[in-house]
């Protein structure tokens, strides 16, 4: 793969013409179908129309902005995101990356299990997760508060950072720990000056994904949320469900919601490579 | 570390459990004797029967569609862009998911409605005729798209598509363009290239992506609770089992139909080499 790098890149100038032109139709057409709704719903923020979805919007306004800005419903619920996005982040940064830690650097008893076991509240269905924590709540006579959001959220936050923090601790060698051991640091100073330094961009992508899933979550939410709490996201499901009659206000806070989870995201594909939702890094192998 | 060790896994135990208890009709009550009559439940109720059918189905038609739609992005991507091309369609590509799930769900609300953008740019191309048609359909079709299985099956295809295209990429890139070129020159013509040089080495990526798409979309209920008829899939079910019904131990039996399903999924999965490809 090394020598033939370069050439493998190349388009292949053999192929015959038509052909391609039928797969870029179809790339291009995926691309549209998988880019274009989002964009529809930023449009129909702005559309004069309040009473149905009429398209092409009969006129512009910007007017909802200031709607949505003033209602207190959406100021509360866009707030309580914002708190639970952050304190679910601070858990699972701390126990998503003991976590990798753990896996990355010893061998013990059940590794293989608990490995397994980090990526099942990814790979079952939400509705999974939701119930069984909302059953176990139950049991244990918990009320539904704050904390019984944040313990959801946190589940499946550590699963991210802890896939980007084992994904970095897997290509980083671990000699450099056994070096700075052997050069009498304490374990503190390993820490400081020579793990977090390798890790520190992974952990803050981590981070910044884990906060954007926060923010977006609705499934398992809605079993641990109390009854009178609303994080965004589910604020917008009321009002797409059981309160059609505020549509534009909608389209305004789902327009937000959007662009407040881009940026954290964009951060975090800045500083690292390894941030990916899935947790399979993208092959970067034949970099450079 | 042990977070997930004792609440998530110590849920699903108790989840288990709870589904062994017995709901009281009568009292409106569980009961709390341990007995197998919520699973037979379950069982014999056709209802359920028909439910569980129908999200199965609908999880495949949209795990078959997303495969098909992110083929030839995925091939593309792998084997004609530049890096910069790719660079740029990798980002299209998983643009979606960065954005708020339910918003990529409700902005199809707003396209599929009868006034909205579908519609209208079908109409624009002669295609409306086409729409009327496909709505008129038995079992897929209804009033309008946002309250047919039609409309259900196309947002279900859009939400989960960026989990299938992914890993077939990553499968289609270690394809070593050596071999598709030599049984070119060996004569095989494009369609015998790719059923018997391509799509075996690809399937492990398409089969790691089924798992996304397969699991997602039967463990939603968002989407079907916004756009599609009213019949429920597992996923609504269970929210009504133990919300409105206050019958936590059939959610919870209810629950570990998706999960069984999984996990025959999964081992079949893994006989196919699909962890490799994650």
């Amino acid at each position: 793969m090394a020598e033939g790098g370069y050439k493998i890149d190349a388009p292949d100038q053999t192929e015959r013409a038509p052909r391609r032109w039928g797969l870029k139709a179809a790339v291009l057409g995926v691309l549209l179908f998988l880019n274009v709704p989002v964009l529809i719903v930023f449009l129909y923020a702005f559309t004069t129309d309040d009473q149905a979805f009429t398209f092409p919007p009969p006129g512009l306004t910007g007017k909802w902005f200031e709607i949505a800005w003033d209602n207190q419903d959406v100021r509360d619920a866009v707030w309580l995101s914002f708190k639970v996005g952050i304190v679910a982040t601070v858990a699972a940064l701390v126990l998503g990356s003991l976590a990798a830690a753990a896996v990355a650097r010893t061998r013990f008893f059940g590794r293989e299990t608990i490995s397994l076991l980090l990526v099942l509240p990814l790979a079952l269905p939400g509705i999974v997760t939701g119930i069984a924590l909302r059953s176990s709540i139950n049991v244990l006579g918990i009320d539904f508060t704050f904390w019984t959001i944040v313990a959801g959220h946190a589940t499946f936050c550590i699963v991210v950072v802890y896939n980007n923090v084992l994904a970095r601790l897997r290509r980083t060698s671990g000699s450099i720990i056994e070096a700075s051991m052997d050069l009498g640091a304490t374990g503190w100073q390993t820490f400081r000056y020579v793990l977090l330094p390798n890790i520190g961009t992974a952990l803050l992508a981590g981070g910044m994904l884990a906060f954007a899933l926060s923010f977006d979550e609705v499934i398992v939410t809605r079993f641990t949320a109390g009854g009178s709490q609303r994080t965004a996201p589910l604020w917008i499901f009321d009002s797409i469900v059981n309160r059609p009659r505020n549509r534009p206000v909608t389209n305004v806070v789902a327009m937000a919601v959007v662009v407040v989870m881009m940026i954290p995201i964009f951060v975090a594909q800045r500083l690292t490579s390894d941030a990916s939702l899935l947790g399979s890094p993208p092959t970067d192998d034949d970099d450079d | 570390m042990l977070w997930l060790g004792g609440v998530y896994l110590g849920s699903l135990l108790g989840l288990v459990w709870q589904s062994f208890y017995t709901f009281d009709d009568f009292a409106g009550k569980v009961r709390h004797d341990l007995g197998f009559d919520t699973w037979e439940r379950l069982w014999s109720n056709e209802t359920n029967r028909i439910i569980v059918g129908r999200t199965v189905l609908m999880a495949l038609a949209v795990t078959i569609a997303c495969a098909m739609l992110a083929y030839p992005l995925a091939y593309f991507m792998a084997r004609y862009a530049t890096r910069r091309v790719k660079a740029v369609l990798l980002f299209l590509a998983i643009m979606p998911l960065w954005s708020n799930y339910l918003v990529r769900v409700y902005s199809w609300k707003l396209i599929m409605a009868k006034e909205g953008a579908l519609p209208w740019s079908l109409d624009k191309v002669g295609l409306g005729k086409g729409l009327e048609w496909a709505l008129d359909l038995p079992y897929i079709g209804g009033q309008g798209l946002t309250f047919s299985l039609l409309g259900q099956f196309i947002v279900f295809t859009y939400v989960w598509l960026p989990y299938m295209v992914l890993p077939v990429h990553a499968a289609l890139e270690r394809v070593p363009r050596s071999f598709v070129e030599a049984a070119g020159d060996l004569g095989a013509r494009p369609a015998t290239v790719f059923r018997s040089v391509i799509w075996p080495l690809a399937l492990p990526g398409v089969v790691a992506g089924s798992i996304f798409t397969f699991s997602l979309t039967l463990g939603d209920y968002i989407v079907p609770t916004i756009i599609g008829n009213s019949k429920p899939v597992i996923g609504a079910q269970v929210y009504v089992y133990q919300g409105v019904a206050g019958n936590l131990p059939l959610a919870a039996a209810f629950t570990f139909v998706p999960i069984a399903i999984m996990a025959v999924y999964l081992t079949i999965a893994k006989r196919l080499g699909a962890f490799e490809a994650l």
